[in-house]
């Protein structure tokens, strides 16, 4: 049982919202959707759930073919970042509403309402109106309206974007143990990073209406196929630069020049962009082969546990992420060592051709 | 409280209880009338009735001249709200929801058709019932009025359906909601404020509208607007009547204002009415 998308395009008004897409997600799977606002998860989610027809291309379900089939009749269920219940039911008739409408007789309903509402802990909440809910309950009774029938695919819309830190903290926790013996395929949008990494699965890296690449969540955090992919997946923004590699070393624009790590050696010398991720700049030596890179502090965050540094160097903003309180100050210069083990290596067309490879990331 | 400030609020109290005597006085006019004879009301000024009299209101509520002018108010104001509300919910729902051709235009032009005065159609509705038999029934007066409700109604409608995420739309069709079982059984309950506010402006302007309603009847579905414009019968002045008749027509409309008063307030806070 897969969904798969092939060729799939969708275009509005001359704009092109998604370029030419091939996609097959498989049964069971915890599917994540990655990329910023605009990038086209929404629009993707639409495609899939059948809200809208692609332009060209196919939508494929259990190999038959579903691309004119009506939502009604595809047996999906949304949730999405606005908390929509229907205001006038009670939570109740909310979740109960997708088996009324397949006309399932009122014992059946009150069994599965019950057994959804205990999982997403709304049994005391059953009689309200959605209105008397705090945001939390109102996303969960959207949740639980998506899980009370039987679903084939179950699509979320960053359903924890408009809630607060501590409410999304636990929803967090909550959703995988949600779809844990289900066999639907679940598609997951977010603009997080963070949350591709914790709910494992496989993701999608989106940007501006292209899969720039897709597969399970840590090789493409630790493999990414292009630059693009490797941005998209990364928070804070990963640094980069213009690189030489030439006589077995590799050159910042800055005269900078170290070994060229193994995972790099097979690249034919020649210009580069080299990637890192912001907690691969740290204020220490992560290991023997670090490289010193010093640059002049722009801002400082400092959060409970760790710093996150931005420092200019000939003119170009990196950002460097580490545990523990690193007091700078603004405007001086600070030390601090890049694990170029961990870089990337990307060719002028994007492509990945060097950087690390399994370990830890 | 500090003296001088109270003197203050007091003198700051005085400038809308000046404005509301002023709003409330022709319509104390109007009751104190209607308690008077005629001959009372003519024979000089009298703050408030010195023969007191409920005989206005008796001859309204026995001669069917009078009250039959009621009924057929109230029928052809029923029929229309009904009539322009209905229509008015799908189309509101298209311009809600739908980008087409020429939208906001068409949009516009339907709140035109309120700009014209009513005077303007009288004569093609006149000429137009007369020709297919509807002069002088209540639906013609009904009918006449959609020309300036139906828009109006589309305009309230709009922005109260504006208001409503088009994500609840796609979550119905999810849940597996045909569209029309959608529209009757969750859209239309969602935005059942709006329908409220709508229905109340409908039934406002239908209520109090004189010349179609007066053009379009004679005698047998004639309004009671149109009843009240005749000052002087074989009886002569009929003062006191006219003011008995005059408060019951404002009943209904305060009537309609208590029911409808929170939705308004909705209304306004969502950028509509």
């Amino acid at each position: 049982m897969t969904l798969e998308l092939r060729q799939v395009t969708k275009s509005v008004g001359g704009s092109v919202h998604i370029h030419e897409t091939n996609l097959t997600l498989e049964e069971g799977t915890f599917n994540v959707l990655l990329g910023t606002t605009l990038a086209g998860k929404t629009t993707l989610m639409q495609l899939m759930a059948g809200l809208d027809k692609p332009s060209s291309g196919e939508i494929r379900f259990r190999d038959r073919n579903v691309t004119g089939v009506a939502v009604q009749k595809r047996n999906v269920s949304m949730v999405y970042q606005q908390f929509i219940n229907y205001p006038h039911l009670t939570v109740y008739e909310n979740i109960a509403s997708p088996l009324r409408v397949i006309g399932m007789d009122g014992v059946k309903i009150k069994e599965r309402v019950g057994k959804v509402a205990e999982l997403l802990r709304l049994t005391p909440m059953l009689q309200r109106k959605p209105a008397e809910l705090s945001g939390g309950q109102q996303q969960r009774t959207a949740i639980a309206r998506a899980l009370v029938k039987d679903s084939d695919i179950i699509l979320l819309d960053e359903p924890l974007a408009n809630l607060d830190y501590k409410l999304r903290e636990e929803l967090r926790d909550e959703l995988p143990r949600l779809f844990h013996d289900r066999h639907c395929i679940v598609a997951y949008a977010t603009t997080e990073p963070a949350e591709a990494l914790l709910f494992g699965g496989n993701t999608a890296t989106l940007h501006e209406g292209r899969v720039t690449q897709f597969g399970p969540t840590a090789e493409i955090y630790r493999q990414p196929a292009d630059l693009l992919s490797a941005q998209v997946f990364s928070d804070p923004p990963i640094n980069t630069a213009p690189v030489t590699k030439a006589n077995g070393r590799i050159q910042l624009d800055d005269g900078t020049s170290w070994p060229t790590p193994p995972a790099m050696a097979n690249a034919p010398d020649g210009p580069y962009t080299l990637a890192i991720r912001a907690h691969h700049i740290t204020p220490f030596p992560q290991n023997g082969s670090a490289v010193n890179v010093d640059g002049r502090v722009l801002v400082t965050e400092l959060s409970g546990s760790e710093s996150v540094l931005h420092f200019d160097r000939g003119g170009r903003t990196w950002i460097s992420q580490s545990h523990g309180i690193h007091p700078y100050e603004v405007g001086r210069t600070a030390k601090l060592y890049v694990d170029v083990d961990r870089s990337f290596l990307f060719g002028q067309d994007g492509r990945l051709v060097g950087g690390v490879s399994g370990g830890r990331v | 409280m500090h003296p001088e400030r109270r003197t203050f609020i007091r003198k700051r109290a005085l400038i809308p209880a000046i404005y509301i005597i002023f709003l409330m006085l022709p319509i104390y006019w109007l009751v104190t009338m209607s308690f008077k004879t005629t001959n009372e009301i003519l024979g000089g000024f009298t703050p408030w009735p010195v023969n007191f009299t409920l005989a206005n209101y008796v001859k309204i509520f026995t001669d069917s001249t009078w009250y039959s002018g009621y009924i057929n108010s109230l029928t052809f104001v029923i029929a229309n709200t009904i009539l322009s509300v209905v229509v008015a919910l799908p189309a509101a729902y298209a311009f809600s929801r739908y980008r087409f051709l020429g939208d906001k235009h068409l949009f516009f032009w339907l709140l035109t058709n309120r700009m014209a005065p009513p005077a303007v159609f009288a004569l093609p509705f006149l000429q137009l019932y007369s020709a297919v038999g509807l002069f002088d029934t209540p639906w013609a007066v009904a009918l006449a009025h959609t020309l300036f409700n139906v828009p109006l109604a589309v305009w309230i409608l709009e922005g109260f359906m504006s208001g409503v995420p088009k994500e609840l739309d796609e979550t119905a069709y999810v849940d597996g909601y045909p569209f029309w079982r959608f529209f009757l059984k969750i859209f239309i309950p969602t935005i059942a404020a709006g329908i409220g506010v709508a229905c109340f402006f409908c039934f406002m302007f239908s209520w109090v509208e004189l010349l179609l309603a007066k053009t379009l009847t004679s005698v047998a579905a004639k309004p009671i607007v149109a009843t009240m414009t005749r000052t002087a019968s074989t009886s002569g002045y009929e003062l006191g009547l006219l003011a008995a008749a005059g408060t019951l027509t404002i009943v209904p409309g305060a009537f309609v204002i208590y029911f409808v008063r929170n939705y308004i307030a909705k209304g306004f806070a969502l950028g509509r009415v």
